[in-house]
């Protein structure tokens, strides 16, 4: 006490008062900070192994510093190449997409029947809550070419069976319209969120001056809505090269690893499964800093023209 | 002015269907594997049954909940969800709540240093190093503690105390000589419901339906939850359908075998997916609330 005071009267009494009023309020946080310093930042603090070859018994901060030897053996595999097509296909693709959640927000948002209305958001939103292994599992038994439902179809149309989760051409269709099946729905919310905010002057304004329910939609619902379209285009593009790695690894087998093999499966595999920790971390490491500098580029990019930006 | 209003009512038709279309096209898959969870595996396989059940029989669900494994997988799922969702919210809660006080110092270094982890974190390899050596490999706690709480529900949880928990309360109750602790478990808590609710559904969807983290750190399958049971039992098999031909020897027995494969499958996933399924409509609210408070831009 005496030392707080001691200290206190030389100007920090302020600083000193707040601290023991609130002391309390900092316990509080004390968890959370342990939490993301051992999980977050001391995993951070490890990329460093990128740079090191690692040994299990000098571990992560003693083994000796190779420099970019696997950054140079990755770049120069075979597979790099691959790899990183296979990566930005899929995440483009899957962008691609992108403007389905908001075409059917803004088909749910005209319904003139509330009870309808309802009863398609409960239905739409459900396959969000389907697990990754379950919606794999659906897709094994559904694609099946013998006893298939897909199949069966493919054969009344006179065709021969398709071996869909085992053929390159196909993996990528199913990994990105399974998961527009279960993404569309939920991906709505946001967006009738947005629309429901939308000034309805607007809309008595065009109506008088006669603009059909289509041209409003196209002159007044969509640019309101416009700055979260671009917010979450934003956060899409933050999260490019990293969609569904778990629902890849579920997908994956060796008849279509020529399409499904992406940076991330291939991290797994070689870190993971075969113990190369330093290579795959700094396969890790090249693939974070693509998505970093995508993400600040399409956020300056957004700035810049709409002055819609996530900072 | 009726020209109008007549493409309007066309529009609205149109729209309706459009709606309607898309909406049966999600539903379907779903009706599918709950029909063919209780049909006879036969027309089920054959492409006979393709909406309603055909030849209902309950030996799916039997079969299903005869088998150890998944009742061992269920039980760690439940197991794993409840400890989770319990210490995401004794995390989380205190220090969104401290993060919404402006007598907290430093905030936005606390505030940055939780935020940082969005943009940037240390990748798969150095996070399962370090998970290792904290000897957590093969125990519960690889799948509790890792990804207990992030910074979205950081966020999400303090813009709900900043928006809920007037100043005035605090400021009253701190003159009345309650202390932060006081305060928070007999003030603010029961006021944060809502909250409290949303960012433990939140949690429990996650951990419920979370296999990866138990693939690359559990090896003992006493400990499997039941992704992993459900991994092995609808996307394995498949896989080794053509060595266990081999070894089934008569082709009869394989041809039964795969039958009532096809059929434990569908009642599988119902009953893996079934309790979700079930309460989700009754909490779709609160869901819905999640998503929303967590896109208000800070």
């Amino acid at each position: 006490m005496a030392v707080e005071q001691a200290v206190g009267h030389k100007g920090h009494s302020k600083i000193l008062k707040s601290l023991q009023r609130n002391w309390q309020l900092y316990i509080f946080l004390l968890p959370a900070v342990v939490y993301f310093f051992i999980f977050h930042y001391i995993p951070m603090y490890g990329i460093q192994i990128a740079f090191k070859d690692y040994f299990a018994n000098l571990g992560m901060f003693g083994s000796p510093w190779v420099g970019f030897e696997h950054f140079e053996r990755f770049f120069d595999s075979y597979y790099f190449e691959r790899l990183l097509k296979n990566t930005i296909i899929l995440n483009a693709y899957n962008l691609l997409l992108f403007p389905l959640p908001i075409i059917f927000a803004l088909s749910l948002n005209e319904l003139k029947n509330g009870a309808f209305k309802k009863w398609s958001q409960t239905l739409t939103y459900a396959p969000h809550f389907i697990s990754v292994v379950v919606v794999v599992g659906m897709l094994v038994a559904f694609l099946d070419p013998n006893t298939g439902l897909v199949n069966h179809v493919v054969r009344l149309l006179g065709m021969e069976p398709i071996p869909f989760l085992t053929s390159p051409d196909w993996f990528r269709h199913i990994f990105v319209w399974s998961g527009q099946w279960q993404s569309l729905g939920w991906g709505t919310i946001i967006y009738l969120a947005a629309l429901a905010g939308v000034n309805p002057e607007l809309h008595e304004a065009a109506k008088v001056d006669g603009a059909t329910r289509f041209q409003r939609i196209i002159h007044i619902n969509i640019p309101s809505i416009l700055p979260t379209i671009i917010i979450l285009f934003i956060l899409n593009i933050g999260n490019f090269m990293q969609i569904g790695f778990e629902k890849v690894l579920l997908m994956q087998n060796n008849l279509n690893s020529e399409t499904s093999d992406i940076i991330q499966t291939f991290v797994y595999e070689t870190g993971l499964l075969q113990g190369q920790y330093s290579f795959a971390a700094a396969i890790g490491l090249f693939e974070s800093l693509i998505n970093i500098v995508l993400l600040i580029t399409v956020n300056q990019i957004a700035r810049k023209v709409s002055n819609n930006s996530l900072w | 002015m009726s020209r109008f209003s007549l493409s309007d009512r066309a529009f609205d038709r149109v729209n309706f269907i459009f709606v309607l279309l898309v909406t049966l096209i999600i539903i379907y898959p779903l009706i599918f594997v709950i029909s063919a969870s209780i049909s006879d595996p036969h027309a089920v396989n054959s492409g006979e049954m393709w909406l309603w059940p055909v030849d209902i029989t309950l030996d799916g669900f039997n079969r299903v909940f005869q088998n150890d494994a998944i009742w061992i997988g269920y039980r760690n799922t439940i197991v794993y969800t409840a400890t989770g969702v319990l210490i995401h919210l004794f995390i989380l809660l205190p220090s969104a709540y401290a993060l919404s006080r402006k007598e907290l110092m430093a905030k936005k270094v606390f505030l940055w240093f939780i935020l940082f982890t969005m943009l940037f974190n240390g990748g798969l390899i150095p996070t399962y190093l370090v998970v290792k050596s904290l000897g957590m490999v093969n125990t519960m706690w690889a799948i509790v503690v890792p990804g207990v709480i992030g910074a979205w529900s950081v966020l999400v949880a303090r813009t709900f105390f900043q928006q809920t928990i007037p100043d005035q309360l605090v400021e009253a109750s701190k003159i009345d000589g309650a202390s932060d602790f006081y305060l928070f478990v007999r003030v603010v808590l029961p006021l944060s419901m809502p909250i409290i609710a949303v960012m433990a559904l939140f949690h429990a969807v996650a951990l419920w339906n979370q296999y990866f983290n138990a693939l690359i750190y559990l090896s003992d399958e006493k400990l499997f939850p039941l992704q992993l049971i459900l991994r092995q039992i609808l996307i394995l098999n498949e896989v080794s359908a053509d060595s266990a031909a081999t070894a089934a020897g008569a082709a009869q027995s394989f041809s039964d075998q795969i039958k009532t494969a096809s059929l434990v499958k569908y009642a599988v996933i119902i009953v893996s997916a079934l309790p979700l399924l079930i309460v989700y409509p009754f909490l779709q609210r609160f869901f819905v609330k999640g998503v929303l408070i967590g896109s208000v831009k800070e």
